[in-house]
C-alpha cells in the first residue's frame, strides 16, 4: 500500500493488518525504528486532536516532524496551488499526513507526488485514521470484530466518521442499530448496501429502545454546520443526551465510543462508569497511527 | 424500413431512442457546424414508449461526444449514415469511467479549485450514477452539469 486516503481503498485484510501491527506495537512485540524518517504535517484546516496524535506517533517511533498548521503567512496565502505546495514538501520529507478542507485534496495530492499521503481529513468526505482508531477500538473491548451488535447515534445523514465506520465493519458481519432523528437517517444508498450484503439493521427514534441489546454504542456530535435552517438545529440538538441512569440495565461488555469532540451527547456522570471508553479510545489512535506510518514508510513487510 | 416523418439524410448521424423529453438536453452538449441541418423529434412513437431523435447532417461523433451521450440517454442508438444508407448501427454503451467530460458537482470538491481533470466512476448504470474519484461524492445524471 502507498497511501491511505479512504477507507473504501481497504479490504478485510488491509483492516486487519493494521490490527495486527497496532496490537503488536501496543503489546511491545514490535519495535519499528523510523530514526532518519521525516513526516510533514500539513494541516491546512487545523485540527488539535487529529495533528498532536499524528506527531506523537511519529516521535513514539523515534522519527522526526515538521509541521504546518493552517495556511496564514504560507505560500498557500501568496496563492501556490496545493499541487505544487506539496511537492517542494515531498522534496524534504518521507511522508505527508494532510487534512483539508477541500473533498479529493488528499488523493490529488498523493497522484502529485512520489512519497506516501495519509488523508488526515479532507473536508466533509474521510477521515480513514479516525475509522481505523475506532475499529481498533472496538477490537481491543470486545475480543474480536464478527457479529457485534454496533449501534450509531445522532447525525447519521452527514457524519463522515459514521460512514467510513459502517464501511469498515461491513466486513464483519455486523448487526446495526441506527438511532437518528428522521431527517438525519442514514443515507438510502447505504440501507440499499446493507440489504445487498446481508448485514441486518434496524432504525430507532431513541436510545433507551435498543440500549440492551448493544455491545457498543457509537455516539456522534450532531453538528450545527450541517444546517442551514437554524430552528431545525434547535429541534434536534438535544434529542440524544447519554446520561448513567441510562445505563442501569445494559450488557456487561458494552463500551461507550464517541469520536470527541464531545458537547452535550455524553453527560459526564457517564465517565466515571465501566461504560465509558471514548478517552482511552484516543489513546488508541497513537497505537493505530503508529502502526499506519510505520506499514506505509516501509518498517514492516 | 420503416417510415420516418422526417426527411432522410444523406451523410451524418442519426441518435435514436432518445428518452423522450431530452433531445434538447442532448443536442445541448453536441456542437454540430451551426450550418448543417439538424432534425429535432420530440415524442415520437417508439416500440414501447415515446421516445426523441434527432438527425444531424454531417456531424460525426467522437468518443467523448458518445460517451456522454450514454450517461443522458443510456439507450440511445447511433446510426452512421452515408449516402442515405446506415452504414454502421450501435447502441451507446455507458463506460465504467468518465475522465474530464464536465465539472464535479460538489463545489467542496478539490477539482473545482486546482483546475485538475475530472474523474467520474460509474456506480450503478440503471439509473446512472456516478462517483467523483476525488470527493467520492455520488450524483444522478439531473445533478451533473453537462
Amino acid at each position: 500500500m502507498q497511501d491511505l486516503i479512504s477507507m473504501r481503498d481497504l479490504g478485510k485484510d488491509d483492516i486487519l493488518k493494521f490490527m495486527e501491527i497496532a496490537t503488536a506495537i501496543e503489546k511491545g512485540d514490535l519495535k519499528p525504528d523510523m530514526k532518519g524518517k521525516l513526516m510533514a504535517a500539513l494541516f491546512f484546516e487545523p485540527s488539535t486532536r487529529t495533528h498532536l496524535s499524528f506527531e506523537t506517533a511519529m516521535k513514539r517511533l523515534g522519527g522526526e516532524v515538521i509541521s504546518m498548521s493552517g495556511t496564514a503567512n504560507t505560500s498557500v496565502s501568496k496563492g501556490e496551488t496545493l499541487a505544487d505546495t506539496t511537492k517542494v514538501i515531498s522534496q524534504y520529507a518521507d511522508i505527508i499526513v494532510m487534512r483539508h478542507p477541500l473533498e479529493g485534496a488528499a488523493r490529488y495530492v498523493a497522484e502529485h507526488v512520489d512519497i506516501p499521503v495519509i488523508n488526515a481529513g479532507d473536508g466533509a468526505n474521510q477521515h480513514p485514521t479516525q475509522s481505523l482508531l475506532d475499529v481498533y477500538t472496538i477490537l481491543k473491548t470486545q475480543g474480536k470484530l464478527e457479529n457485534l451488535n454496533i449501534c450509531l447515534v445522532g447525525d447519521l445523514k452527514y457524519g463522515r466518521t459514521v460512514h467510513s465506520l459502517v464501511y469498515a465493519l461491513s466486513f464483519f458481519n455486523p448487526r446495526f442499530y441506527f438511532v437518528s432523528p428522521e431527517n438525519l437517517r442514514m443515507p438510502e444508498h447505504f440501507l440499499k448496501d446493507f440489504e445487498k450484503l446481508g448485514i441486518k439493521y434496524s432504525e430507532h427514534l431513541t436510545i433507551e429502545e435498543i440500549i440492551g441489546e448493544v455491545d457498543i454504542l457509537y455516539m456522534t456530535r450532531i453538528q450545527r454546520e450541517r444546517f442551514a435552517d437554524m430552528h431545525e438545529y434547535e429541534k434536534v440538538k438535544n434529542l440524544y443526551i447519554l446520561n448513567a441512569n441510562m445505563l442501569q440495565n445494559v450488557k456487561d461488555n458494552l463500551k461507550v465510543l464517541h469520536p470527541l469532540p464531545r458537547v452535550n451527547e455524553i453527560s459526564t456522570d457517564v465517565d466515571s462508569t465501566k461504560y465509558a471508553h471514548y478517552f482511552q479510545q484516543t489513546k488508541n489512535g497513537v497505537y493505530i497511527r503508529q502502526a499506519i506510518l510505520t506499514l506505509l514508510l516501509g518498517g514492516v513487510q | 424500413m420503416r417510415e420516418l416523418k422526417v426527411d432522410a439524410i444523406k451523410n451524418g448521424t442519426v441518435l435514436d431512442h432518445i428518452p423522450a423529453g431530452k433531445a434538447l438536453k442532448v443536442l445541448s452538449i453536441l456542437n454540430p457546424n451551426p450550418k448543417d441541418v439538424v432534425t429535432i423529434g420530440i415524442n415520437f412513437s417508439g416500440k414501447s414508449q415515446k421516445k426523441d431523435i434527432l438527425k444531424f447532417e454531417n456531424l460525426e461523433l467522437k468518443k467523448e461526444d458518445v460517451d456522454k451521450i450514454a450517461v443522458l440517454a443510456p439507450k440511445a442508438t447511433i446510426n452512421i449514415i452515408h449516402d442515405y444508407n446506415v452504414v454502421k448501427k450501435y447502441k451507446v454503451e455507458v463506460p465504467d469511467k468518465l475522465e474530464n467530460l464536465w465539472d464535479c458537482p460538489n463545489p467542496n470538491c478539490i477539482t473545482r479549485s486546482e483546475n485538475q481533470k475530472t474523474k467520474f466512476v460509474v456506480e450503478n448504470k440503471e439509473p446512472i450514477v456516478l462517483r467523483c474519484v476525488y470527493c467520492e461524492r455520488t450524483f444522478d445524471v439531473e445533478e451533473i452539469n453537462l
